[in-house]
Formats: C-alpha cells, sequence, structure tokens
C-alpha cells in the first residue's frame, strides 16, 4: 500500500492492512435544557454515520459550519459517549472501555485542534508540553523522553531542538504553535490522527506547508489520519477518500478524484460550485449558491433533509422518505434519490 | 464617468510606536482608486493590510509614531483636514470601513435594525423614521430580511451578521466602502453567498471596494484590480486579469503558487522563511532573503517601475519593461555594473 517517502524517519510501526477504525450506525444527540417539565427534544448533531477507515488511510470530512464534524471527531476521541451505535478501534468498542483502557485508547489517537493558540497550556514550554504525554504513559527513562522529544521535533521541522524546547507558545509563530500540536499529537507513536480544522486559523500562506507536513508524516508512520476542514480546495493534496457531510449525516462517499470529476449528491454540487479559485473571471459572474440555510438539527427536515434547497427535489419522495445510500461507481456512495 | 479617480494614496507611512521600536506597518503605499471599481489587496498576516484601511480612514491607535503622505479623495487630499472636519466630511459620508471581525463586534443589546440605522442619524442629523427607512432599503440590498431589523445580533447567524455590518457601511451611501476580511470566519456557500451581494452592490449602487484579505481565491470574486502587500508595503499593483495570469513580483509569483486548487492539477507550493520584522527594517527589498531571483542590487531599495497600467517593486524591471523581468546573468551582471 502506502509507502514511507521522503523523510527518513526509523519508523517503529509495522504496516499494517485492514481496518483500524470502525464507526457502526453513530448518533450523536445532545439533549436539549429542559424548562419545567417533558423532553424539549434533541440536537441531533450526528445522527446515522457508518464507516470503515483503514490503516495508513486519510479521509477528509467536509461540510458547513453546525453539521457535526467536531462531534463526530469527539465521539471518536471517546470525548462524547454515543447516544446509538459503535465505534469499534481495533476490535475494541470505545463505549465499553474504562477509563484505564480509555487511556490506552487515546495513547493510539493523536489529536490536532483547530485553534494552535489555545491548543497549548501557556505557563509550560515546549519541552514540557512534549514530555507530559510520555510521563503520564509510563515512559520513565528521561533519556528516553528527551530522545522522543527530539525525534518528534525534528519530524515537525522545529529546529534546533535545544533552542525549542525552552520556549513558551507565545514565543512561536501561529505555523511553529501548530507544528508542537502536531509533535504532541505525533509523540506516542499513535495509529490514527484525527485534525479537526487543522489550518484554519492559521494565515493562508503557511497553510499548505502545514498540510504538507502532515501528509509527510502519514504517509512515513502509514498513520490512519481524518482530516476534518470546510475547505474544499485543499482535500485533494490530503486525503484519498473524502465524506460529505450535512445536517449530521454523510451524504456523499467517494475517492477524492471521483468525488471531484463526477460528484454526486446535489450538496456536494453546491460546494463544488462556491468554492473558488482565483481566477479574474469570477468577478464577471455570480456563483450559484442553493437558497436557504442548514435546517435545525432538533427538527430536522423529513425525507432527505436537503430535499428543502435542492432544485432536484423529487415531492412525494425526497420530502417524505430517507434516501438510503447508492451506489455511483466502485467505492462511491450517495444519500440522494437520484441515484434510485 | 466611471473611469475619473475617486482616489489617489501618495507616500502614505503609519508607524506604531512600541516598546522593542518602531513598527512600519505602512510605508510608502500609494495607488489609486477609479469610482465604481474594486481593488483587493492581498497579503500574509501582519504585512500592514488593516493598518492600511486604518490610515486611510484616519482611525488611529493611540500610539501612532509616524502618520503622513497624502490621501486624495475627488481631488481633495483629505489628509489636511482637521480631525473635525475629516469626521464631519469624510468618514461613513464618502468612505466607510466594515473592520475585521465586525461580525463579532455588533453592539449586543442593540436591535440591529436601529445600529444599521444609527450612522444616518449621527452623519446626516435625519429624525429616526427616516433613518431607519434607509436601513431597511439597506436590508434589502445585503439580503436580510426586513423582520429581522427588530432582532438582536445573537439571534442572527454568522453570515446575517456579516451583511449587517455591511449593511451598516452602505448606509450613508458613501463612495468607498473598505471591508477588512469580509469572508474569512465564514462558509463557503455564505462567503460566496457575500461576495455574490457585494458584486450586486457594486453595480446597483456604483460603490467603490477596498477589498482586503489573504483569502486570495476568494478575492478574485471582486477584483478589477490588485494590489500587493508585503512587509508594509505594496510590492505590486495592477489590473486583476493581467494579475491572476501572470503576476509580475517574485512575491506575488510565490503567493499564487501556494494557492490550493479546486480545479486543475498544479501543487501548492510553499514560501519558505518568513516576511521580515517590521521593527528596524534595513534598506533594500523587503522580500529579498525569501527571493529565488535575488542578485546584489537587492541590498538597495528597489525602484518603483510603471508601465502600461501596472507597476512593481522591485529590481528586476529597473530596465522599465514588465513584460520581460532581468532574466540572465550577463544581464544581472550588467544591472549591478551600471
Ligand atoms: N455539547 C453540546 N451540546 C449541545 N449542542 C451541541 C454540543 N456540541 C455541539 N452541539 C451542536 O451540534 C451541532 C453540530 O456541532 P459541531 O460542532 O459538531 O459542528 P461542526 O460541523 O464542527 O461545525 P464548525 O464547522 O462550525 O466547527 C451544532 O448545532 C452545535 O450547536
Ligand atoms: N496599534 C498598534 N501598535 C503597534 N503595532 C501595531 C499596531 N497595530 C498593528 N501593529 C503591527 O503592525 C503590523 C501590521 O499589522 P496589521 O494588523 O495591519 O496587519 P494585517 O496585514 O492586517 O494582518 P492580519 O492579516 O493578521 O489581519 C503588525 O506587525 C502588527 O503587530
Ligand atoms: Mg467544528
Ligand atoms: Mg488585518
Amino acid at each position: 500500500m502506502m509507502q514511507a517517502n521522503t523523510l527518513t524517519i526509523e519508523d517503529t510501526t509495522e504496516t499494517q492492512n485492514g481496518t483500524v477504525l470502525s464507526v457502526q450506525d453513530l448518533r450523536v444527540w445532545f439533549e436539549l435544557r429542559r424548562w419545567g417539565f417533558g423532553h424539549a427534544g434533541s440536537v441531533r448533531a450526528v445522527d446515522g454515520v457508518s464507516f470503515d477507515l483503514g490503516y495508513g488511510e486519510a479521509v477528509a470530512v467536509v461540510g458547513e459550519s453546525g453539521c457535526g464534524k467536531s462531534t463526530l471527531m469527539k465521539a471518536i476521541l471517546g470525548l462524547h459517549l454515543p447516544t446509538e451505535g459503535d465505534i469499534v478501534f481495533e476490535d475494541t468498542a470505545i463505549s465499553t472501555l474504562g477509563s484505564r483502557r480509555m487511556q490506552w485508547y487515546r495513547s493510539h489517537v493523536g489529536y490536532v485542534q483547530q485553534d494552535p493558540f489555545g491548543a497549548l497550556p501557556p505557563f509550560f514550554t515546549v519541552g514540557r508540553i512534549l514530555e507530559e504525554p510520555l510521563i503520564i504513559n509510563g515512559i520513565k527513562s528521561s533519556t528516553e523522553r528527551q530522545e522522543r522529544i527530539r525525534r518528534a521535533l525534528t519530524e515537525v521541522k522545529l529546529t534546533p531542538v535545544e533552542e525549542v524546547t525552552v520556549k513558551f507558545p507565545h514565543m512561536l509563530s501561529g505555523g511553529q504553535q501548530q507544528r508542537v500540536v502536531i509533535a504532541r499529537a505525533m509523540i506516542l507513536q499513535p495509529k490514527m490522527i484525527v485534525a479537526d480544522e487543522p489550518v484554519s486559523m492559521l494565515d493562508a500562506s503557511i497553510r499548505v506547508e502545514i498540510l504538507k507536513l502532515m501528509r509527510a508524516l502519514q504517509l512515513s508512520h502509514n498513520l490512519a489520519v481524518i482530516y476534518i476542514t470546510h475547505d474544499l480546495s485543499t482535500v485533494r493534496y490530503f486525503a484519498e477518500r473524502i465524506f460529505v457531510m450535512y445536517a449530521g449525516q454523510v451524504v456523499e462517499k467517494a475517492l477524492v478524484d471521483d468525488l471531484l470529476a463526477n460528484p454526486s449528491h446535489p450538496y456536494t454540487h453546491a460546494l463544488l460550485a462556491a468554492t473558488s479559485d482565483p481566477d479574474a473571471a469570477n468577478a464577471e459572474t455570480f456563483r450559484e449558491v442553493p437558497p436557504g440555510e442548514p435546517p435545525s438539527l432538533v427538527h430536522p427536515p423529513t425525507g432527505c433533509r436537503f430535499h428543502p434547497r435542492c432544485s432536484h427535489a423529487i415531492s412525494g419522495l425526497c420530502d417524505t422518505q430517507e434516501p438510503p445510500e447508492f451506489d455511483i461507481e466502485t467505492a462511491h456512495l450517495s444519500k440522494c434519490w437520484l441515484h434510485r | 464617468m466611471a473611469q475619473d479617480t475617486l482616489l489617489r494614496i501618495n507616500d502614505l507611512k503609519l508607524y506604531f510606536r512600541t516598546a522593542s521600536g518602531v513598527v512600519q506597518a505602512v510605508d510608502d503605499v500609494h495607488f489609486e482608486l477609479a469610482h465604481d471599481e474594486a481593488v483587493v489587496v492581498i497579503g500574509e498576516s501582519g504585512c500592514g493590510k488593516s493598518s492600511l484601511a486604518k490610515a486611510v480612514l484616519r482611525l488611529l491607535p493611540r500610539n501612532v509614531h509616524t502618520y503622513s503622505g497624502q490621501v486624495f479623495l475627488n481631488g481633495t487630499d483629505v489628509m489636511k483636514l482637521s480631525d473635525e472636519a475629516f469626521r464631519r466630511q469624510v468618514r461613513w459620508v464618502n468612505m466607510s470601513l466594515v473592520p475585521q471581525a465586525a461580525m463579532n463586534a455588533l453592539n449586543p443589546v442593540m436591535r440591529v435594525g436601529d445600529q444599521v440605522a444609527e450612522p444616518m442619524m449621527v452623519h446626516y442629523d435625519v429624525n429616526r423614521e427616516r433613518a431607519l427607512e434607509q436601513a431597511r432599503r439597506m436590508f434589502e440590498h445585503v439580503g436580510v430580511p426586513l423582520d429581522f431589523m427588530q432582532r438582536y445580533a445573537f439571534e442572527l447567524s454568522g453570515g446575517m451578521r456579516q451583511r449587517v455590518a455591511i449593511a451598516m457601511s452602505l448606509v450613508t451611501a458613501p463612495a468607498l466602502i473598505i471591508l477588512d476580511e469580509p469572508t474569512s470566519a465564514l462558509d463557503v456557500l455564505t462567503q460566496a453567498n457575500i461576495m455574490n451581494m457585494l458584486k450586486r452592490i457594486k453595480q446597483e449602487m456604483e460603490t467603490s471596494f477596498i477589498l482586503i484579505t489573504h483569502d486570495i481565491a476568494t478575492s478574485s470574486e471582486l477584483a478589477d484590480k490588485v494590489a500587493v502587500m508585503y512587509a508594509g508595503q505594496i510590492v505590486e499593483v495592477g489590473d486583476a486579469a493581467r494579475f491572476f495570469t501572470e503576476p509580475l513580483h517574485p512575491y506575488s509569483r510565490k503567493l499564487m503558487a501556494s494557492v490550493p486548487r479546486l480545479r486543475g492539477d498544479a501543487e501548492p507550493e510553499f514560501i519558505t522563511g518568513q516576511p521580515p520584522s517590521l521593527v528596524g527594517l534595513p534598506p533594500g527589498c523587503r522580500f529579498a532573503s525569501r527571493c529565488p531571483a535575488r542578485f546584489d542590487r537587492c541590498d538597495e531599495n528597489p525602484p518603483v517601475v510603471a508601465d502600461d497600467g501596472r507597476e512593481v517593486r522591485c529590481w528586476l524591471y529597473d530596465h522599465g519593461d514588465l513584460s520581460t523581468p532581468i532574466q540572465n546573468e550577463t544581464e544581472m551582471e550588467q544591472v549591478q555594473t551600471e
């Protein structure tokens, strides 16, 4: 499958095949605050999501603000309990894990969050920040810890290591801080990394650099990666597969190249049509945008959740029955009645 | 009519005093803007884009070290006006600003309709009725339902709040609106909606725009003209059509090559190194340390070369012809020994 590329790093994880993570009909609902008696309803932030992720595979999850991307990711990290469904990591359902085993699980799953400025504790040096997870996970030898820190910082290209480890986060630029966050996510040599909008807070000019760095680490360590973003234009440089999310559900799953060449779901079409490339001709025309806004997740529309905004909606079908996933081509699924 | 100059900026400087020295945030900036034209100012974080907006609108912090240059608005140098006269005759009336993160800066305890009406009452001294009527028209222009006028900011989505902020800048019917990162925090669909709206306003109201952003792809949705800012200076200005197909300055080229694209298969590249600190800048080209085409001359301040409606601040074009940069080494040597 994937081969280690340019970066020459000794790799301790042997290459594995098969499924590292399996998400099965996952639902994460948040109960609304109750006023008096009765049930006010729930926010169905993730509502019936299923997929398998292979070892070493990078998948991008795209969709508008509020569609449930972060909730999905937090459930995978074990931070939200599933309301229904299962998340299985290497044959273990994570909802069954006690707190000790949960720590074992978390050591195998790195986390890169959106906002590097809030992710790092301000009064710890970089060295201390990276040492913490090693101590917690029982690496007793100080020389080994220092060696691992040195290796992680070298991998994210933060050198000279001696100068970086004594710095506090505020002494680093946004891009450098995000490298520290990535180094921290990598330091326990996880099998999987979840990155929630890892570059959206960074200046456009350093986004590409950070994404390329993450891609190189993913390939050289055979990491599985879930990359959450709302920026479609970065996806193909980073992931093999893509999931398009709308209102708590995945509406299209495909290889990135297939999705770009042959988009299927009307919502995917809308996202693609709204994404600009730099071109002076853009100023001459208006972009096509579907009317309305994403629906309430407390009372989502019946049938297909996109039908109120969809120009292809078939009345009597799309507005009443939820579409299943239809096969478009190999490994390309679309949750849309147009493909029945 | 559409062609005459609305705004002409010459040698504009805005320096700040800080503990570590003087920050040269805006340094010798000059460019022009015609009526009914949109210029986008692009550049990396910290290059001085917001400071440029503040300098044009004279919205200055306390720690100003230097503020000088000329800003001609319809032929009048407004830098010469007193603060009072500037406030009465220029800000809002002729030029208004949608500040960076404006959508999060709306007054939380005032209905958004009243907020949009307020500049009318302050600057045109009209009664509340008339101001609200004008506000209603603006809500229609920016595509916010009229019943939203009664709401508070927290009851609106991010996209709707940004539209309200834009409606507020439009209400006094200024000839020029400066938008500082109007879509950076928004989703693609909302972004596309806002850009569509700005295009429509440009057509319907013949407003001119200065759009400040680091999102280059989105900037092309509105741009008639592009100005590239680097370390406090404008390093290139030109029409959008030629800029987006063939940028001239080495920094502009690198910047364009760093944009990830949805279509086509160019791999984005990143620019190695970092921009210089704006404190204690040495003489010479500010991009030189990151520039692949650097040569000896770059240690001196580069000239601004103007040709055929485009301008570049770079030694590569010192021979005056923007269609060909100096390419081979003999030419470079000639330049060096001149
Ligand atoms: N702890 C919570 N309690 C109640 N509702 C929540 C909670 N967390 C998220 N939600 C709601 O669930 C929905 C999905 O939120 P989520 O943060 O997953 O979206 P997202 O796709 O990550 O959006 P963004 O792109 O803005 O980060 C939203 O309507 C949000 O308000
Ligand atoms: N009031 C101030 N006092 C001192 N320095 C300032 C002040 N305002 C801005 N600066 C500095 O001036 C430089 C330019 O800042 P400015 O906000 O104009 O950049 P920008 O291009 O708008 O950046 P961004 O894309 O991050 O918004 C920065 O180095 C900034 O730290
Ligand atoms: Mg999120
Ligand atoms: Mg700014």
